[in-house]
């Protein structure tokens, strides 16, 4: 990987923690495109479009994206098979 | 909104050059919480229009300071929050922020070690918290930093870690110079590569739990650099902080 503009999840954690209500880059996801399981922080996050794009490190496939438009904030985990947060 | 991610409006109290264009600033927090090294703030500027811009920086300081954090920041120069601290933010001055922010670039005493330390220019910031925390741990990990700065002026911190090395056996500094160095340098003098990876991994010792903060293409340089010479991708964290220019 060569883009020198991805970030780690962990540069967008404080919208992560607002829009799922914990602090989520230190819990467990699976890609649902291949099947890694890794913290959420190790997602790489690419956070210069409108919204905010976090992929995969294994397999770079989109896990989940977030958007603000003027009256909503629209959240897509569907590239997860699963989160799994320790209490 | 859960504490840590309300804003609230923190109060600088000190503001110190680190190096010519890093400065460290005090800002003292109304709902100050105690952090984990490594963690960082969300600082939000809003324009009298409206316009609001948000970044995230690391905080330098150790948990043990209540009531108010150090954030060492970089100006860059075509940035839209770090001017405004460099040039316009005075002591006294307040400023919109929420934290602590962050779980997964984060150590406390409990991770144990030994602690790898792999930083580009400011990314030495978070590290350096995790450096001020062990320093204050009743058992302390062996750990090693490997630093990569422009030039010897570019060193954040160099008096603080030469004198952290220079108390405790068990910490390492290593620094490496890749734009200019003094006449009497004796320290390595290009960017971060295998053979200074495998440095540092023997100053640390085996297993480490490493921690990569800098530039994207230094951490994802190092990141791959430390798998291939056998440190288990579980214990590699990084933080990238995009480009450096």
């Amino acid at each position: 990987m060569d883009d020198p503009l991805v970030l780690d999840a962990n540069a967008v954690a404080g919208d992560l923690a607002e829009l799922f209500g914990f602090e989520v880059t230190s819990a467990t996801h699976r890609c649902g495109h291949c099947g890694n399981v890794a913290a959420v922080g190790t997602l790489l996050a690419w956070t210069q479009g409108p919204g905010v794009t976090l992929r995969c490190s294994a397999c770079r496939e989109v896990v989940i994206r977030y958007v603000r438009t003027a009256t909503h904030t629209y959240l897509d985990v569907s590239g997860a098979s699963y989160i799994a947060a320790g209490h | 909104m859960p504490e840590p991610l309300a804003w609230q409006i923190g109060k600088v109290t000190a503001i110190r050059a680190e190096t010519p264009g890093v400065n460290s600033f005090t800002l003292e927090l109304p709902s100050w919480r105690a952090h984990r090294a490594g963690q960082h703030y969300d600082v939000r500027l809003t324009a009298a229009d409206g316009y609001q811009a948000q970044r995230s920086y690391s905080i330098a300081s150790p948990p043990s300071r209540a009531g108010e954090v150090d954030l060492t920041i970089e100006r860059i120069a075509d940035g839209e929050v770090s001017p405004y601290f460099h040039d316009v933010i005075e002591v006294g001055d307040r400023v919109e922020l929420r934290g602590p922010i962050g779980g997964y670039f984060a150590w406390e005493p409990p991770l144990g070690g030994p602690l790898l330390l792999v930083a580009g220019g400011s990314g030495v910031v978070p590290l350096m918290a995790i450096l001020r925390e062990r320093a204050s741990a009743e058992a302390r990990p062996p750990a090693a930093l490997l630093y990569s700065s422009r030039t010897f002026d570019d060193v954040i911190y160099r008096e603080e870690l030469d004198a952290l090395a220079a108390a405790d056996a068990g910490l390492r500094v290593i620094h490496t110079l890749t734009r200019a160095q003094p006449p009497d340098w004796t320290g390595h003098a290009r960017r971060i590569d295998r053979a200074m990876l495998a440095e540092a991994i023997a100053a640390a010792g085996a297993e480490p739990l490493a921690y990569i903060c800098g530039p994207t293409l230094l951490v994802e340089a190092a990141a791959n650099g430390l798998v291939e010479l056998g440190v288990p991708p579980a214990r590699v964290r990084t933080e990238r902080f995009g480009p450096t220019s």
